[in-house]
């Protein structure tokens, strides 16, 4: 599979989803519309901490028009003892995300939801709910948190034997730092803040239910995983999961963040309690203040190296914000951080921090971008006072196959070196920048590197042959970077078929296997896989048929070209059988053609990525603008290169926002300040250079196709690329995200 | 649902007679780029909707007797882009009209609305500012003219009497060897709100300023006319020191709120850069009329 005259693997094929996307017929959740749908609408907190002393909903159900109200006490209540875990979600703070228990956590949290005739109606309702709050203090930032008089969100939970907010810690070690440091040249230590960052996806939440009379639920929902939707309802409405079927819609994005649910269990309630199908759409407005933003962090990292570039010690300190409920992505910065090299005494500590914020969810390589800007800015700033190559002194400390990373994992066919020295390579590394193009611009150049894990895990396919002969392919994971095109070029590959002749389909959670989520860039790794072993089960049967009508045995059968081919001593006696002669005749040669395949896929490696850009910035505005970029990953195999491309190109874009623009801003009650697209500033495309991608293909070795997870990778470097790069350009270091006009000016003028 | 009754009068009498008789519970629409996103978020519940873009004199420009213009306060920004001769005439009022939204939004949106929304950080407003623009407004008691800078009168709220409706902005001529510019600062390159706008007017004779004005907006409750920054620039070649005095005029006049779009030290730093750069600008604009 790895030849390299592959007419499908690695071609641009017609995206199976284009033409519906770009015409408009595409099925999202938000299109849904069922016979004697209502509509569902959730009351927010108006308060950013409170005590939720009662609930009168007898108002909002008098209104006219209004067919349910639900409440927590309609949500299956997880005792805040007792952790009961799906995956790595914790129900007993899902429970209380989807709808707020004992206290209102952060401003936006669901109190309650109600369903009526129209929106308009549902929303009157809302507003006819009384509920008593005790207002508490709140607080926002992790100093305030863990600050000692802090207020306190949750009682129990308790940090060095006391009430705290710090609601959980991770730590990774290997060899003695302080003996490390004592061995180095040069020591430097910085510390770093970042605010949270929303994954800013097109496509508002949405979902419609449907809770027939006999206690069946079907949802139509947008989601990173229709089985994930299945079981957290299930875990959240005590219905069984037998009884539950989720169909997955298209996505409109979700980068990580579709990876929990926000509205299904309470439209499943709602539609229980109305005996109506219910269809809630979140706005923008909700988007922002209540689902889930990438946690902000406030970092120390020291790292100690010798005068020849060698990283001897290392030490991270970072505070993640979860939000209202615990949960941040500590095993992102702790683990993924210095993973990239070989350091023998390394310190990797890692703090969860509740504040009155909405609570945190997955976004694209969570957490790692965030350790990966301290501790790529220490390293860039240490090779700037010892001299050295940044890109060199990377390749030198580089992580090496049989290599101990500090989190945990002794290292299998990992291509770090690879990858930075394709950059070091690079054209742009020395291509002339002129550093002062007029008086009050200055250019710079930085470069950066970052890790992260990849997954493999669970998945299904089933590959079946039409009667007339072509094929359909069904998976069990959502679609959001390109999956569905990967399928059809790795079947039409195998098959030595058309492309065209192959329709590949996203299956619901009762027409296919179990399949995990579609995230940790784990989608296309495990996908093709499943779908090559029920494909080679395919060509088997296929074979099998053909040996039965020649008579001869099926080993003495070849599949090539789409057709069964007499072999060996064979070989010529009878004319060659084509995938629509042998399936025309499926029937009495022993049924119907086809095979499926369920695995929990493993060999994943991890993956990496190594980036260079160039910024400008206006000396008297403070304003940055990246003006070129090139960011190298190794794709291990590119199934469909532009997918690959729009990965990475899509990971650079999410950090460029990150570094200079992207933040949460709240106001003195609270509330955030900022939540629309407006005011929440991700980049346009005009703020953006072409971003040129580079995709190194070296097999992975445990992969039919050689692919290596590359979703996520792509947004490591970029947050302290552009913050060397700016030093390199105005010669101060920035420590501090976003680099916003107003930080930046305030920095150049100080 | 409420319901809301929509009119399109074709004469400029009918529509300040309904609007004058809805008493407040009536809103204009021109393109609508505000108000309809207003009454979408829940903002704005007019009762009555008199849609201004049938009356002739508000959607057309016209040259006036003196060789000036008079732009009807709905013609929309695509519109007066593809006029003959007014990008040419007033570069600056043009491409400050030109930033009011995406280009989408450009096809609907006003400078009169513009105006009428009342926001300091308006685009178009400075520009108008600097450019000398005078209103026409007509109401109940019938026309009136007003100076565009003595129309706001604070975030959101104009000098409007009840029932008035504006009716155009009439520019002046033009003196040779004049120009006129606008920049704002924002974060980003587009698809957002000026943190700082300003726009510099200049006539200019032999390399020396002999009329100047100077609009400023998003630094101060309303767009402001910055006079003390005019005097420093006329008499003088916009040498570095009348640059540096009309910079620090335009820092002075500033009276900004630290907000989720800027800060106040921030706003009034980047208000002198502005006014350095404009002028530049709209000299060089002066040098080829």
């Amino acid at each position: 599979m790895n030849a390299i005259d592959n007419k499908w693997i690695g071609t641009r094929t017609i995206r199976p989803d284009g033409v519906d996307k770009v015409t408009g017929r595409a099925g999202y959740a938000a299109d849904n519309v069922m016979p004697g749908m209502v509509w569902g609408k959730v009351l927010r907190s108006p308060h950013a901490h409170a005590v939720i002393r009662s609930i009168n909903t007898a108002k909002a159900e008098a209104l006219p028009g209004v067919k349910a109200v639900v409440t927590a006490a309609d949500i299956v209540n997880f005792p805040l003892d007792k952790s009961v875990m799906l995956g790595i979600q914790d129900m007993r703070w899902m429970c209380r995300n989807v709808m707020a228990r004992e206290k209102a956590l952060f401003h936006g949290q669901p109190v309650a939801a109600v369903a009526a005739t129209t929106a308009e109606i549902a929303a009157e309702a809302c507003k006819l709910i009384e509920v008593d709050y005790e207002v508490l203090p709140h607080v926002i930032e992790i100093d305030d948190a863990i600050a000692p008089n802090a207020p306190i969100l949750h009682d129990f939970i308790k940090y060095e034997g006391k009430p705290s907010n710090i609601a959980g810690t991770m730590v990774n070690k290997v060899g003695d730092i302080e003996a490390g440091f004592a061995q180095a040249d040069l020591v430097i230590e910085r510390n770093y803040d970042t605010r949270p960052v929303h994954q800013g996806y097109i496509e508002p939440h949405a979902c419609t239910v449907s809770c027939t009379a006999d206690g069946k639920v079907t949802i139509w929902s947008s989601s990173q995983g229709q089985f994930m939707v299945r079981a957290m309802t299930s875990l959240l409405t005590g219905i069984s999961q037998s009884n539950i079927r989720a169909i997955p819609a298209e996505i409109g994005g979700g980068f990580g963040a579709k990876t929990i649910i926000y509205l299904e269990p309470v439209a499943v309630m709602l539609s229980k309690k109305s005996g109506r199908p219910v269809k809630m759409v979140m706005s923008r407005d909700e988007v922002f203040r209540a689902t889930g933003p990438a946690p902000g962090m406030k970092a120390t990292v020291k790292i100690g190296m010798k005068k020849d570039g060698t990283i001897v010690a290392a030490h991270g300190v970072y505070y993640l914000q979860a939000g209202g409920l615990p949960g941040s992505p500590l095993r992102g910065p702790v683990g993924c951080s210095f993973a990239p090299y070989n350091i023998a005494n390394v310190l990797s500590e890692g703090f969860d921090v509740v504040s009155n914020r909405p609570k945190v969810a997955a976004y694209r390589a969570p957490g790692a971008p965030l350790g990966a800007f301290a501790v790529e800015t220490v390293i860039d700033e240490l090779c700037e006072k010892l001299g050295l190559d940044p890109l060199e002194v990377r390749i030198k400390n580089h992580a090496r196959p049989g290599d101990k990373a500090v989190y945990g994992a002794t290292f299998g066919s990992i291509t770090f070196v690879e990858t930075t020295d394709a950059m070091l390579k690079h054209p742009h590394y020395k291509a002339p920048l002129d550093k002062a193009p007029a008086p009050h611009i200055r250019r710079g150049r930085g470069v950066a590197s970052g890790f992260w894990y990849n997954a493999g895990g669970e998945s299904s396919a089933q590959v079946n042959i039409t009667e007339d002969g072509n094929v359909t392919v069904t998976t069990g994971h959502p679609d959001v970077g390109g999956s569905r095109a990967s399928t059809a070029n790795v079947t039409a590959e195998l098959l030595g078929i058309d492309h065209s002749r192959i329709s590949v389909l996203i299956g619901d959670t009762a027409s296919i296997g179990f399949s995990n989520l579609t995230g940790g860039s784990r989608v296309t790794f495990a996908s093709a896989m499943v779908v090559t072993q029920s494909t080679e089960k395919v060509i088997g049967q296929l074979k099998e048929r053909a040996a039965r009508i020649w008579k001869i045995d099926p080993e003495a059968v070849d599949w090539e070209n789409g057709e069964a081919r007499p072999a060996g001593a064979n070989a010529g006696k009878f004319p060659a059988l084509t995938l629509k002669e042998l399936a025309a005749k499926a029937n009495e040669m022993g049924g119907p053609i086809g095979a499926g395949i369920q695995l929990n896929t493993v060999g994943a490696d991890p993956g990496f990525a190594t980036h260079i850009v160039d910024v400008e910035v206006d000396t008297q505005l403070g304003i940055v603008r990246v003006i070129r970029y090139t960011a190298c990953q190794d794709a291990g195999r590119s199934l469909h290169p532009s997918y690959v491309e729009g990965q990475i190109q899509g990971g650079v874009v999410q950090g460029i926002g990150w570094a200079l623009s992207e933040e949460f801003l709240y106001d003195k009650t609270g509330k955030m300040d900022n939540a629309s697209f407006l005011d929440y500033r991700m980049p346009v495309c005009s703020d953006l250079p072409m971003i040129e991608a580079v995709a190194l293909e070296i097999p992975n070795p445990k992969h039919p196709q050689g692919v290596r997870g590359v979703g996520e990778a792509g947004i490591l470097p970029g947050l302290a690329a552009i913050a060397n790069a700016v030093h390199d350009a105005v010669g101060k270091r920035f420590f501090s995200l976003p680099l916003s006009p107003p930080k930046v000016l305030a920095v150049l003028d100080s | 649902m409420t319901d809301i009754r929509y009119l399109a009068p074709q004469t400029l009498d009918e529509a300040v007679g309904a609007f004058a008789a809805a008493q407040g519970a009536a809103r204009i629409l021109a393109g609508g780029t505000d108000l309809l996103v207003q009454m979408r978020n829940g903002m704005a519940k007019p009762g009555t909707i008199i849609d201004i873009k049938k009356i002739a004199e508000l959607t057309t420009i016209a040259r006036t007797a003196d060789g000036g213009f008079r732009v009807g306060a709905a013609v929309s920004g695509a519109v007066l882009a593809e006029h003959e001769s007014f990008g040419t005439v007033w570069p600056g009022v043009l491409e400050a009209v030109n930033l009011i939204g995406s280009t989408q939004v450009q096809g609907r949106a006003s400078p009169g609305g513009n105006l009428c929304h009342g926001s300091p950080a308006a685009d178009s407003v400075p520009a108008m500012v600097a450019a000398g623009a005078v209103l026409t407004i007509q109401g109940p008691n019938g026309r009136r003219e007003l100076p565009v800078e003595a129309f706001p009168a604070g975030p959101g709220r104009t000098k409007l009497a009840p029932g008035e409706i504006l009716v155009s902005f009439t520019l002046p001529a033009r003196p040779k060897g004049s120009g006129d510019a606008y920049l704002r600062m924002i974060p980003r390159t587009e698809m957002d709100i000026a943190v700082v706008g300003l726009a510099v007017n200049l006539t200019m004779a032999n390399g020396v300023v002999t009329a100047a004005r100077v609009g400023l907006g998003a630094v101060a409750p309303t767009v402001l006319l910055v006079e003390a920054a005019a005097k420093a620039l006329i008499g003088s070649k916009l040498e570095d020191a009348a640059l540096e005095t009309a910079a620090a005029a335009c820092r002075a006049a500033c009276n900004p709120i630290n907000d989720k779009r800027g800060t106040i030290e921030y706003r009034t730093k980047v208000a002198g850069v502005l006014l350095k750069r404009v002028a530049a600008i709209a000299a060089e604009r002066a040098g080829r009329a």
